[in-house]
């Protein structure tokens, strides 16, 4: 059905696209819903489905995606808006972002006659831009690692409630290593290596190390100043939230 | 486009443009003026309305992909003349004040008490988050709905 059309745009929960529709920003020629395919439906702890609402999530068995999905709108917003609508949006501001790329998650894409695995960081091309082209649907997600209490998320904003981040972070600890990760201080959610490398090169996060990470983190990120905050917060916030994140993964906050 | 909705139990048809939301479809279309129209960005709650059970904001549901679905909007809710025990309990703890919130968040609670769930206050200041009362009236509200959503049978 998708080769029937230019350039469809993919609906799921529309917490994004009819924002758009209805401030008149967006008028797209052609609306193709996947909210009703139920192939995109099914989740388990290592393979999330495009439709999962956040709602759902909430009851996760990863922390840190339970943790980012009680954050996520309200909950009318969450009975809405799917995994699958977060990565298509790709804002650099995507709560869920930040932890796929620290659970090193793949994007499975599916057109009538392929199927492709990207993985996230791939996926994520600049600001509201995929790399799906306009034959694929994002079926879901594959999670690179099992559920641990080793994972941390944490974003802030103007308010407690209802709020798209100014910054966020997530942190997960794997059998493999370190995995940290910021949302809204790039043009897309980035991983941080320097951040990584400085935890698995130390035996006992002391606090000279937790600064070193932040340091790492505020020399990595260009964040931008816009209506939701400035540059220079962003950067303070993105090390404070990190080092935040990674005290939580050891039980420390 | 003509669509076919179940509204309030009743089977009804509405012709609908492309672009339009369900609130739109619900207001002008079918004329059930009860869900308000504010932010038309899913914020402030007021256009809530229950979609096949889930309390959703109608007005970021685009109208066409509701085909089929089951919505009930305040207008269904009571019987009657005969009120329901959420909006009640909002009227009893003076919880309306210039009432163009109230459909929504009657909606959102409605839902509230049918799940099977418990809520303490802070689980209900969190569930009724994307509800916003500008008459600055939560207090009242959250007192209300305190009463029912925990042991009302829907």
């Amino acid at each position: 059905m998708l080769e029937s059309y230019r350039r469809p745009l993919l609906l799921a929960g529309g917490t994004d696209v009819m924002v758009d529709v209805n401030l008149n920003r967006k008028r797209p020629s052609t609306i193709l819903s996947v909210r009703g395919l139920a192939e995109l439906g099914t989740s388990d702890c290592r393979w999330i489905g495009a439709n999962t609402t956040f709602r759902e999530l909430e009851g996760s068995r990863h922390p840190a995606l339970a943790e980012l999905s009680r954050t996520i709108g309200s909950p009318q917003i969450r009975y809405a808006a799917t995994l699958g609508g977060n990565l298509g949006t790709a804002s650099p501001a995507g709560d869920s972002l930040p932890f796929l790329l620290a659970i090193d998650a793949e994007v499975v894409l599916r057109g009538a006659d392929s199927i492709r695995r990207l993985p996230v960081a791939d996926f994520l091309v600049g600001p509201k831009s995929n790399a799906a082209t306009s034959r694929e649907v994002i079926e879901g997600v594959l999670l690179g690692h099992p559920p641990t209490t080793a994972q941390a998320f944490a974003k802030v904003g103007t308010r407690a409630a209802m709020v798209i981040s100014a910054v966020s972070a997530c942190v997960v600890r794997r059998a493999s290593g370190w995995a940290v990760a910021v949302g809204a201080c790039a043009p897309t959610a980035i991983r941080i290596p320097g951040a990584e490398s400085i935890l698995d090169a130390s035996d006992n996060v002391t606090d000279d190390v937790l600064e070193q990470v932040a340091e790492s983190v505020r020399a990595a990120v260009s964040p931008i100043d816009d209506h939701r905050s400035t540059a220079a917060y962003r950067r303070h916030a993105a090390g404070v939230l990190v080092t935040r994140c990674v005290q939580r993964c050891l039980g420390k906050w | 486009m003509v669509i076919t909705l179940t509204v309030n139990g009743e089977l009804t048809t509405a012709v609908v443009s492309a672009y339009e939301s369900l609130l739109d479809v619900l207001r002008d279309g079918l004329g059930l003026m009860g869900t308000k129209g504010a932010c038309l960005q899913g914020e402030c709650g007021s256009c809530t309305v229950i979609i096949d059970g889930r309390p959703l904001c109608s007005c970021l549901v685009l109208a066409v992909s509701a085909d089929e679905s089951s919505i009930e909007t305040i207008e269904g809710i009571a019987d009657g003349a005969r009120l329901t025990d959420v909006q009640q309990a909002i009227i009893d703890s003076g919880g309306v004040q210039c009432g163009f919130c109230t459909p929504g968040f009657v909606m959102t609670a409605t839902a509230l008490a049918r799940s099977s769930r418990s809520y303490s206050m802070d689980d209900l200041r969190e569930e009724l988050s994307g509800n916003l009362c500008r008459c600055t009236g939560y207090g009242a509200i959250l007192r209300g709905l305190a009463t029912v959503v925990n042991e009302t049978d829907l």
